[in-house]
């Protein structure tokens, strides 16, 4: 039950940053936090989602969000910028809205998680009790997986999967702008499980998209440790169909798995050691959950964090529920639908302890991913999972793919998802951020 | 099937203190899914279209067009089919009682 915890050091600590000032300008936030606290860790499609749906549906209970960033750039659209059909602005919240609704957002880094004291260390000094933590803290990149490829290599052939404060996506774009004409663009993607299954094959269709326009006698070489990817068909569908032979994917049975990066010569080499020169990089590294939920001990050997498929409590620690792209949840994508989706099954199984209010007993993961692929051309993969013993299942007969055919016939089917993308756009970000 | 017949009540149960049993689908649980892309409260946005204030037999109607493949869709049919009649009913009495 509700653990009496005294929230001393989290008032000292809040008084230091002018919290208890702002609460108190804010009359409208005076309400009975009473029942519990839960403390959410990271602010993107997991944590400010369940920070938004606990602050909504609990208001007997305090809910504290911990995120380093003072705004938050979304992955998704990220591509966009590439093809110049979105800027930064366009894909950077604020936190105030969640401030609005009686979050406390403070920014600073986890340092560390007491499972066992029900508290966690800020990076910044001080510490927060809490009754219920849910991690979303999202992946980090492997910087040992690929050699020469590393945080200052990353400067010269971007990562841009980490939204961050917006510079990698930026920098990506300003390298594609400076391309020589007639140049290589190439993108190092790696096996799963990784962040956004579609994410790569967008981000190729986006860069496409850029350079028939700006470079079109460009190349864009897709080396990939994969032999197969998600949405393929419709992807290479697309790509023959607006961008002729632009876009050259080469799977890892063709030679396509890059071992190894030199930024200052700007070469990508790959497994067999064929060496390829390259105007224009995308590096994007193997990854694992995000430092802070493996340093907690959550995580397996792969570096992921197994949780109950019902609850997302971590399978090694009570009262720590991780959600997110940090978590193991095949067959279920690593994609921000999921994070939002599953993020609310977590503040209801969380704080049904914490409050007495029931938990959902039969929960219902949905998720879709839109991918653009050219100027109103969208498609999605549709999936809806159930739990299924320790694990998730697709259900049965359901979800799946935009239809297969030439976009003679489909036009306006691929425009419709183009305009549907957006408007999930805007939805999902008013759902994590309004 | 299970037929919504009080939706105020179902309204009421979202994360209630009375409790509601497993038997029944959490309509406003499962509800929260179609906020991606729906809008708050199936409220809309953009091209996707406003789905408060159906009757619910209209609402279970098409739903159920969509899941045999009978009624035009992107992506609702392939969304159709991963949700039972029951599911279906308490999505309908939840977004029944929105405005």
């Amino acid at each position: 039950m509700i653990r009496q915890t005294p929230h001393l050091t989290r008032r000292a600590f809040g008084s230091l940053l002018g919290a208890s000032a702002a609460t108190i300008a804010a009359p409208g936030l005076l309400r009975a936090q009473t029942a519990g606290r839960l403390v959410i860790v990271g602010g993107g499609f997991g944590g400010a989602s369940a920070a938004r749906f606990a602050a909504i549906n609990y208001p007997e209970v305090a809910v504290t969000l911990i995120e380093p960033q003072t705004s938050f750039v979304t992955c998704p659209y990220g591509n966009l910028i590439l093809g110049g059909k979105r800027v930064l602005a366009d894909i950077t919240h604020s936190y105030d809205g969640l401030r609005a609704r009686g979050v406390e957002v403070i920014h600073d880094r986890v340092a560390e998680i007491d499972a066992a004291g029900h508290a966690v260390a800020l990076a910044g000094g001080g510490t927060l009790d809490y009754d219920k933590l849910i991690l979303s803290p999202g992946i980090a990149l492997r910087w040992d997986a690929i050699e020469g490829y590393g945080p200052e290599a990353a400067e010269v052939f971007p990562h841009a999967w980490i939204g961050g404060d917006g510079s990698q996506i930026t920098t990506l774009r300003a390298r594609l702008e400076a391309m020589p004409e007639g140049g290589v663009f190439a993108m190092s993607i790696p096996d799963n499980p990784f962040r956004c299954p579609p994410g790569p094959y967008e981000r190729l269709s986006m860069v496409a998209h850029y350079l028939k326009q700006a470079n079109p006698t460009a190349k864009i070489l897709a080396f990939d440790a994969k032999e197969g990817f998600s949405k393929q068909g419709l992807f290479e569908d697309a790509w023959a169909e607006l961008y002729g032979d632009m876009i050259e994917w080469v799977p890892a049975s063709a030679d396509g798995r890059i071992v190894r990066v030199d930024a200052a010569r700007g070469l990508f080499v790959s497994e067999f050691g064929e060496e390829h020169r390259v105007d224009a990089g995308n590096v994007i590294p193997p990854q694992y959950a995000a430092a802070i939920a493996r340093e907690a001990g959550l995580a397996n050997d792969a570096g992921w964090v197994p949780v109950d498929p019902a609850t997302f409590e971590a399978l090694a620690a009570r009262d720590v529920h991780v959600i997110g792209d940090a978590n193991v949840a095949g067959p279920m994508p690593k994609s921000g639908y999921i994070a939002n989706s599953t993020a609310k099954t977590a503040v209801v199984a969380a704080l049904a302890e914490v409050t007495g209010r029931p938990a959902w007993d039969d929960p219902v993961y949905f998720n879709t991913c839109y991918s653009h692929v050219g100027q109103d051309y969208g498609v999605s993969v549709v999936a809806i999972f159930r739990p299924s013993g320790d694990s998730f299942a697709a259900v049965p007969d359901s979800g799946g793919l935009s239809p297969r055919g030439p976009l003679a016939e489909l036009g306006r089917n691929r425009r419709l998802e183009a305009r549907h993308a957006d408007a999930w756009y805007d939805s999902i970000t008013a759902d994590m951020f309004s | 099937m299970t037929r919504p017949t009080i939706p105020a009540a179902l309204a009421a149960a979202l994360l209630g203190v009375t409790g509601a049993g497993a038997a029944e689908p959490n309509g406003p649980l499962l509800a929260q899914a179609c906020a991606g892309c729906h809008g708050q409260s199936g409220a809309g946005e953009g091209s996707v279209p406003d789905i408060r204030g159906y009757q619910p037999d209209d609402f279970v109607q098409v739903w159920e067009e969509f899941r045999q493949g009978n009624r035009p869709a992107t992506i609702m049919g392939r969304i159709a089919r991963g949700y039972t009649e029951a599911e279906v009913a308490a999505l309908a009495a939840y977004f029944a009682a929105q405005e």
